[in-house]
């Protein structure tokens, strides 16, 4: 492509990047127009962050398997921020059925609860139909979740593998995008190291439900083999990225 | 140590040792809460900041908040100590210290205020910005001057610097070139052009220092290319013979933070002698760049202090410029609002970050810029970021951050646009650094009143730059 060819040349340095670039300028400001675009961005990102879980919305879409739900030891949206140590532990005294299962799976809000609610059904779903030599326990909707909250619920419900389905935090031009990480015997003190993840899922523009469901089955066969997840699966699918529990 | 306290309203708080004191006496954020050392209540953070403010300054000579023997962050720090420069404050309580320096600032008295530098700690520092307030903060600053240079020359009085970050999330060539291209057109890029590769690969990174400098050489501009990868990466292209202006490391303020980024003081001085060594400067020879930020200690389980108590991250953050001084750096930045709201959580903290760090950076003696930016789960927007920007402009910031539209479209976070800066700039009558902006003239982006102009896409200037992102 040759810029001083192109009858539009800003319109040619654009077609070069998903950066804003030439977005032409008022003064030394933005264009009104630039301007209410940025912030239309920034409003579904912060909306995704902020709305909440909606649990019958995700019953709704998993229509005929058993659904509990839990609570962290945030207890709102704002300590959830700032305390991510009460997010990884369950609030007291949650009830969870003892089942001794091989696997759990959580939908937990994370930074994105809309990423839950267009993605974690179909995601859980896929992903059960792959492992039909599986017992399962019952779906968990988990809401103020980090990431390790799946390893308190794991234990509880006594299952041999933990697979956390969690709304990724939002940028400008995703909002959608969910993450899964896969821990083997799960507990308290686990460490990111020692799970596996498949991040993006967020079809048509990343992963698809069932490009992540074959990944995650496929870690999931390979750590009940090993007794293991984490780095030890490394060579089968990517290690967690730091900082992302 | 003896105990310390203060009574306020008939109620005596205690401070059982410098580290708690430092941590209760910070103005509130939510990493000290995480980290369990923040003050409990308003009353109890005025009684510590009231003792502190009694606290004879040399008492930091003598009293760790990091110990000496576990950390080498101490050990740099209290074996460099500069005691003929401490000395006109050396009887000085905190409290007496601000006051000094708010009486020197008042009288135009840069002199004094600038040959402290050497004989000040980190935890001096620390401690005094915790008595000051906005403006204290950014009056200081500002006569707080620290000039430094390689190809463009950076701090003095009246310029706005910029680094021009041209990230692309695989960082494809073309990609790269748009944004440098764009940020150029609007002036931007007299402090650095700098991109966080998307992977540390050594063949990466030399890619793009070719690239870079090849942008650099075609239109002769006067400033400086950088690839922010880890230090050794650097240090590899060096080895491989790439044109490394400038080498990048985040540095901490603990030696096991400092660990835990891979990165010791043994290998920062071996990279810093090898850019030396390739003589690319020519108004100065600064050939080093460090990131910072509040939490980042924290968020490597490595900030604790003596008696193994949480330091708080306004004092460890101080420590890291303890370190990054020790290499005589072109460019120093805290990254403010990167980290989340776990450290940072609204607007409110985040501009009160940002000034401290600019002002505890300058008076250590460092070139200090801010990345002023944030993440969508912060509560902190772009009205926020106007705030901090013109404050940190009118306390004499060396350079701010700028990407394409204020979205970086690899790291995910939001920064300073390109159209930020120049709004800063005429607000406040700042200009670039004085050879990039003899270049933009040249370009003929120079409009008659100081500012740069927008150019129509058939322009000279903009059709020759815009040529680079041809094949």
């Amino acid at each position: 492509m040759t810029a001083e060819l192109s009858p539009d040349p800003w319109a040619a340095l654009r077609s070069l990047t998903r950066a804003r670039v030439a977005l032409g300028r008022a003064g030394d400001a933005l264009p009104t127009v630039r301007e209410l675009e940025f912030r239309a961005a920034h409003a579904a990102a912060r909306d995704a962050v902020h709305a909440p879980l909606d649990p019958a919305l995700l019953r709704a879409a998993l229509p005929g398997r058993e659904v509990l739900e839990v609570r962290s030891a945030a207890p709102d949206r704002a300590t959830y921020l700032q305390r991510p140590d009460l997010g990884r532990r369950l609030a007291e005294d949650t009830p969870l059925p003892r089942c001794g299962a091989d696997l759990a799976v959580v939908l937990a809000d994370g930074l994105s609860p809309r990423a839950v609610h267009e993605h974690g059904p179909g995601l859980a779903t896929a992903l059960l139909d792959r492992l039909p030599g599986w017992s399962v326990a019952p779906l968990v909707v988990a809401h103020q979740a980090r990431v390790a909250l799946g390893d308190a619920i794991g234990a509880a419900l006594g299952v041999r593998a933990v697979v956390v389905l969690v709304g990724e935090r939002p940028g400008l031009s995703a909002a959608d995008s969910l993450g899964a990480y896969l821990t083997w015997d799960p507990r308290p003190g686990r460490v990111d190291a020692e799970r596996n993840c498949v991040s993006n899922v967020r079809p048509p523009h990343g992963l698809t439900h069932d490009q992540a469901a074959g990944t995650l089955a496929a870690l999931l066969t390979a750590a009940r083999e090993l007794g293991a997840s984490g780095v030890a699966l490394k060579d089968e699918g990517p290690a967690l990225p730091p900082g992302a529990g | 140590m003896t105990s310390r306290r203060a009574t306020l309203a008939g109620h005596t708080h205690e401070f059982p040792s410098l580290v708690e004191l430092m941590a209760k006496a910070s103005p509130p954020r939510s990493g000290d809460v995480l980290a369990g050392c923040a003050a409990e209540s308003a009353a109890e953070r005025v009684a510590a900041q009231t003792v502190l403010a009694d606290l004879p300054l040399a008492t930091f000579l003598e009293e760790q908040v990091v110990g000496y023997d576990e950390d080498d962050v101490t050990r740099l720090v209290l074996d460099t100590h500069d005691r003929a420069a401490f000395a006109p404050v050396a009887s000085l309580t905190v409290g007496e210290f601000r006051d000094r320096l708010l009486a020197w600032t008042a009288a135009g008295d840069e002199a004094s205020i600038g040959a402290l530098a050497p004989g000040l700690t980190p935890e001096m520092v620390a401690a005094v910005s915790k008595l000051m307030r906005t403006t204290d903060l950014v009056a200081v600053a500002r006569r707080t001057r620290v000039v430094t240079g390689l190809r463009s020359t950076l701090g003095l009085p009246g310029r706005l610097a910029t680094r021009l970050q041209p990230n692309h999330p695989t960082d494809d060539p073309l990609g790269v070139t748009a944004s440098v291209l764009d940020g150029l057109l609007h002036g931007c890029g007299d402090a650095v052009i700098g991109i966080n590769p998307a992977t540390d690969s050594p063949a990466r990174t030399g890619e793009l220092l070719e690239l870079l400098d090849a942008v650099i050489r075609r239109y002769e501009i006067p400033t400086q290319s950088c690839v922010l990868a880890h230090v050794t990466t650097t240090l590899r292209a060096l080895e491989a013979g790439a044109p490394v202006d400038l080498v990048f490391q985040s540095v901490a303020g603990t030696q096991e933070a400092n660990r835990s980024f891979g990165v010791t003081l043994d290998l920062l001085a071996e990279a810093r002698a090898g850019a030396l060594a390739l003589g690319r400067g020519t108004v100065g020879d600064d050939v080093m760049y460090f990131e910072t930020g509040q939490g980042s200690a924290l968020s490597a389980g490595a900030h604790l202090g003596v008696g193994g108590r949480p330091v708080d991250q306004q004092t460890l953050e101080a420590r890291a410029y303890g370190v990054a001084r020790h290499f005589g750096p072109l460019l120093v930045n805290t990254v403010v609002g990167f980290i989340g709201p776990e450290y940072l959580y609204d607007g409110k903290q985040v501009l009160r970050a940002g000034l401290e760090d600019h002002f505890c950076g300058k008076l250590l003696g460092l070139p200090m810029g801010v990345d002023v930016c944030y993440t969508n789960h912060a509560e902190v927007d772009g009205d926020d970021t106007d705030t901090l920007t013109l404050l940190l402009g009118a306390a004499g910031c060396s350079f701010v951050i700028a990407v394409p539209g204020a979205d970086d479209v690899m790291l995910h976070y939001q920064s300073l646009s390109f159209t930020d800066v120049l709004s800063a700039r005429q607000v406040l009558g700042l200009r670039p650094a004085p050879e990039f902006e003899a270049w933009l003239a040249r370009m003929g982006l120079l409009g008659d009143d100081g500012g740069v102009r927008a150019l129509p896409a058939d322009a000279p200037a903009a059709r020759a730059l815009l040529a680079a992102a041809g094949p």
